[in-house]
């Protein structure tokens, strides 16, 4: 890929402004061995492969793809919880690939993450007041007589009551235990969040409650967030742009609204059209594109472009032999298809 | 009207816990016809899956005191013996999960644990039974199945062991199928495939369809009827073009506006309801859904609301007068849509 196509594919181009987040080239393979005691390498597991981003300040970027795509791995290579197999990150303008230490610790600080399951990620035998302040404890950015007000004033900000203090995890809710998890992030002062599937193991409406925090606290404390899901509606109503990742690499990258209306490639057009729209005309207006089997494995990706195998307009032996690049389409559009959907191929939103 | 095919009557599951009763349902009447797809709708804990439990007899006396009629082509199941229930179970109705990892057993071959529903119910040989089995694997799309029906769970994905499932549920040509949460552990794309095979298989061997989900969205596009439930009681029923073009329930409207719509074009809010929901040991008096209203009046406090029908269809539990409801909906809920 030339440098000004990456440059394309990272970032929309009137945007001048410095990056929070730039990651060039990123890759992550895990290893597969066998053998006990002579553990001898047999292949990889090829799970992020040579992915370009930027994250802008104040901005949303939603991540979408089915699983096993690789967009939880890729968050965790950005937050530095998995070391990069190749590929550097960028945070603040400053290399944190290799950072280590003291001083990986003091960048981290920065950058926090809010996981999906608000069961797992919380310890049952620590009192949510303590879970809270876990962050103070560890980068002692608060005088230890300063925690409990701090926690409790947190607590307040994402709607819990301040006198559950000491109560544990078990006797809150999905919905009031991810609202444990975000306080936790908050307590550093945050410039990023990544949001590993926050709403996915929630009930619609309280799913919309958490949503409307995550936007209402990005307002008041200009909050980055790299967010991570496989609904695509609730992705596109976060995210200021959003990125479609299949089997490790970004196939498409739009803001919201032109990728709903003009997705070009035809997996985001088998994403949308899979979204189930709670309209029974509007469905029914809607072309669908139902794609075929699953994602093949990440340890032997097909060759060419990932997506022929299960493309419907995949056309041999160019898809099959050629990778596709990213390429603009339209304004801070880019994707990588040699035969892109053509202008509102998915949802006719002219007759309705 | 054809006779149907399930017919529960004011139906009551109360479960004793050390901290009081939990009236998971409470007071549940519907009717399912032949060859119908009935939706069921509710948050967390608002009783709707307790309900088709007790309809599958999987929640029996011995855990629940349960109260009313569950009438099966005429026949009360909640009367019938444990070992009748069990034939009509499986052969006659039968259920898929939510979780399709946790409901296979991981010990025997995909293959095995469909034959073993055949053979349950019919007589047939081991051999013929696997027959069938491979057979039902085709039929569920799953490819090449002679290969995959000697294999294990665990060599799966989430969403052929979904398939499997739907096939062992529909082996045995059931008439009525209960969907518990189908898709929701599943990836969109995955999820339209396992909606669109339900469809599918429905019309082929004729059978009736619940699908019970907390997502609107999913039932929209697949279901004739919808019952929304809160705390233990269904607050609306209609047809799907009454619940989404006129709904009549304060709680339908909420739903509706916690969804993310992928064809809003602005970046408006979502209008969650307030609160969360109640607990079912202590459930608020009068209406449930009062102390999360934003209509709720003096009498809603008190008086437990009637599921009234307006037309003889759609029907409501609210206190609301039909024109205020009618005004509501129009001037303050769809246009935030």
């Amino acid at each position: 890929m030339s440098v000004e196509a990456t440059q394309r594919a990272a970032a929309p181009l009137w945007e001048t402004r410095e990056p929070l987040v730039r990651l060039r080239g990123v890759k992550k393979y895990f290893p597969i061995t066998r053998g006990i005691i002579f553990q001898k390498r047999v292949g990889n597991v090829h799970a992020v492969d040579g992915v370009d981003l930027d994250v802008f300040p104040g901005e949303t970027v939603g991540l979408v793809g089915e699983t096993g795509c690789g967009k939880s791995t890729l968050a965790r290579v950005t937050m530095r919880l998995y070391d990069a197999t190749d590929g550097t990150i960028e945070f603040e303008g400053e290399d944190i690939t290799n950072l280590s230490g003291r001083a990986l610790r003091e960048r981290r600080r920065h950058m926090q993450m809010i996981f999906q399951d608000p069961f797992a990620s919380l310890n049952p035998r620590k009192t949510v007041g303590s879970i809270i302040g876990a962050p103070y404890r560890l980068h002692g950015t608060v005088p230890r007589n300063r925690v409990k007000p701090e926690v409790q004033h947190l607590m307040e900000l994402v709607g819990l009551n301040p006198e559950h203090y000491n109560r544990y995890p078990h006797e809150f809710s999905g919905g009031q235990r991810q609202r444990i998890g975000v306080a936790r992030s908050l307590a550093l002062h945050p410039k990023l969040i990544v949001c590993d599937e926050p709403v996915s193991a929630l009930d619609v409406s309280i799913q919309a409650q958490i949503l409307n925090l995550l936007e209402d606290l990005q307002e008041e404390f200009n909050l980055t967030y790299l967010f991570i899901a496989h609904d695509l509606s609730v992705v596109k109503h976060v995210s200021d742009r959003v990125a479609v990742m299949y089997l490790g690499k970004i196939v498409e990258m739009a803001p919201g609204d032109t990728l709903y209306k003009n997705p070009k490639h035809p997996y985001t057009g088998a994403l949308l059209s899979a979204v189930p729209i709670p309209d029974p005309d509007l469905a029914e207006h809607k072309r669908r594109i139902i794609l075929e089997g699953d994602v093949p494995s990440p340890i032997d990706p097909p060759s060419g472009c990932r997506f022929h195998p299960r493309c419907p307009n995949a056309q041999l032996p160019r898809c099959k032999d050629e990778e596709p690049v990213l390429r603009p389409f339209h304004p801070g559009q880019i994707a990588a298809c040699h035969y892109p959907l053509e202008d509102r191929a998915v949802i006719d939103t002219g007759s309705s | 009207m054809p006779e149907p095919l399930l017919e529960v009557r004011d139906l009551k599951v109360h479960f004793p816990t050390e901290d009081g009763l939990v009236k998971a349902v409470d007071g549940v009447s519907f009717t399912l016809q032949p060859g119908e797809t009935l939706g069921v709708v509710g948050e967390s804990g608002s009783g709707k899956s307790v309900t088709f439990l007790t309809v599958m007899g999987l929640v029996t006396t011995d855990q629940a005191v349960i109260e009313g009629e569950v009438l099966f082509r005429g026949q009360d199941l909640l009367k019938l013996p444990k070992d009748e229930m069990r034939n009509i179970r499986g052969s006659k109705i039968s259920m898929i999960f939510q979780d399709p990892m946790t409901s296979l057993h991981p010990f025997y071959k995909v293959g095995y644990q469909i034959a073993e529903a055949i053979r349950t119910h019919q007589q047939v040989s081991k051999h013929e039974a696997h027959d069938q089995a491979v057979e039902m694997l085709r039929k569920v799309g799953i490819p090449k199945p002679e290969e995959r029906a000697s294999q294990y769970p665990h060599e799966f994905s989430g969403g052929m062991r979904q398939r499997a499932m739907i096939g062992m549920a529909l082996s045995l040509n059931p008439d009525m199928l209960v969907a518990d949460e189908p898709t929701t552990a599943l990836d969109v794309t995955v999820q339209a495939q396992i909606l669109d095979l339900i469809d599918r298989l429905k019309a082929e061997f004729n059978a009736s369809v619940v699908v019970i989900t907390h997502d609107l969205g999913v039932v929209a596009e697949h279901c004739d009827d919808i019952q929304v439930m809160y705390a233990g009681k269904i607050v609306e029923f209609g047809n799907r073009r009454d619940i989404y073009y006129g709904p009549h329930h304060p709680y339908t409207w909420g739903l509706l506006g916690s969804i993310s719509r992928l064809d809003s074009t602005s970046k408006e809010r979502l209008q969650p309801i307030k609160g969360l929901p109640p607990s079912l040991i202590f459930v608020p008096p009068g209406c449930a859904f009062h102390p999360r209203c934003p209509y709720a009046f003096d009498r809603c406090r008190t008086d437990v609301p009637e599921l009234l029908p307006v037309d003889g269809h759609h029907a409501s539990a609210c206190h609301l007068s039909l024109a205020d409801k009618e005004r509501i909906f129009q001037e303050e809920v769809m246009v935030r849509r």
